[in-house]
């Protein structure tokens, strides 16, 4: 275990064990995104009360799992590199914030599309669309927190305190439509339970979750071996593998 | 399959407009990302690259000069500013 985090310490390591990892995600994220777009968009049925407006569950739902779960990945990171002084750890938390924003924009953007053919609005100060609406507001918090100083160091401590205490906000989310049911359902998806939705609509919900899924963990790899690159442009391993490359 | 014909599909049964704007904000902000982590990785190697280079000549010209030891600026803290 020590060992193990000991090499968790090298950008090194990580950069050539993640060009590994890479590639996998990439064509696991590529392959279920186009089947699930396909069976999503083409053959999944119509709903019976939503009629085809119904198909943009397919990114919605993937989305919003993606802004919460990246939202939590980004304070463990925070809380690793606080505790263990882990640099791979605070790289990746700083590339994971810009996508976590981007799919939290997304969910609020396909959940407003989707309102105003079914609920007749696109906005309501609803418990769940509001506790979303607080955590892109966060996520921009943590990019701008980590900007705002001279030093590094200093950024990534605050960036992660602000990670690790917005957390909070992830549980509000997920219990806000029970605790307040005003406008947004409670969810329909399940990884166990299949009850409020058929298997033909179910099962390209669940491939597009799965790709959004992959779709994260490569990127993060790709992005955190960038990160790398920008903050060990000085270290001898990394000049000589610029100059490598063509 | 859910539809008869391609136009029956562009039209999703009246719901066109709602449907192919999430499914296409989503797509084209998924692609951009992408395009732009691409875009990332090679200005940074370039970058990396041509300071090897810019200080391999340096060295060259003077032999008995110390190797060039450059402070970490803010410029090189967001490299891609300096391509």
């Amino acid at each position: 275990m020590w060992a193990f985090i000991n090499k968790l310490r090298s950008p090194k390591w990580f950069y050539a064990i993640s060009a590994k990892l890479q590639p996998f995600f990439w064509v696991a994220a590529t392959l279920l995104l186009l089947v699930g777009t396909v069976w999503g968009l083409v053959f999944a049925p119509a709903d019976y009360q939503q009629g085809n407006s119904f198909r943009i569950i397919y990114v919605h739902v993937p989305a919003a799992f993606l802004a919460q779960s990246i939202f939590v990945s980004m304070a463990v990171s925070g809380l690793v590199f606080m505790v263990w002084k882990i640099k791979v750890a605070d790289m990746a938390a700083t590339v994971m914030a810009p996508l976590g924003a981007a799919m939290t924009f997304v969910a609020l953007f396909s959940g407003a599309v989707w309102g105003v053919p079914t609920w007749g609005t696109w906005w309501m100060w609803d418990a769940r669309l509001t506790s979303m609406l607080i955590l892109l507001f966060l996520y921009l918090g943590v990019i701008a927190l980590r900007g705002a100083f001279s030093s590094r160091d200093s950024g990534s401590r605050a960036a992660s305190v602000l990670a690790m205490v917005g957390v909070i906000n992830i549980p509000i989310i997920k219990y806000s439509v029970d605790w307040w049911y005003t406008l947004h359902q409670p969810a329909t998806f399940t990884i166990t339970g299949r009850a409020a939705m058929t298997m033909d609509m179910w099962a390209p919900l669940l491939i597009m979750v799965l790709g959004f899924y992959s779709f994260f963990i490569a990127l993060t790899l790709m992005r955190t071996r960038s990160e790398i690159l920008r903050r060990e442009a000085n270290k001898r391993w990394v000049r000589e593998l610029a100059e490598e490359t063509n | 399959m859910a539809f008869s014909s391609l136009n029956e599909f562009f039209a999703m049964g009246g719901h066109a407009v709602y449907v192919w704007a999430a499914w296409g904000v989503t797509a084209l902000l998924m692609l951009v990302i992408v395009w732009h982590a691409r875009q990332e990785r090679r200005q940074l190697l370039h970058t990396v690259k041509r300071r090897v280079r810019r200080e391999h000549a340096q060295r060259q010209s003077s032999p008995h000069a110390q190797p060039l030891q450059e402070p970490v600026t803010s410029a090189q803290k967001d490299v891609h500013h300096d391509a």
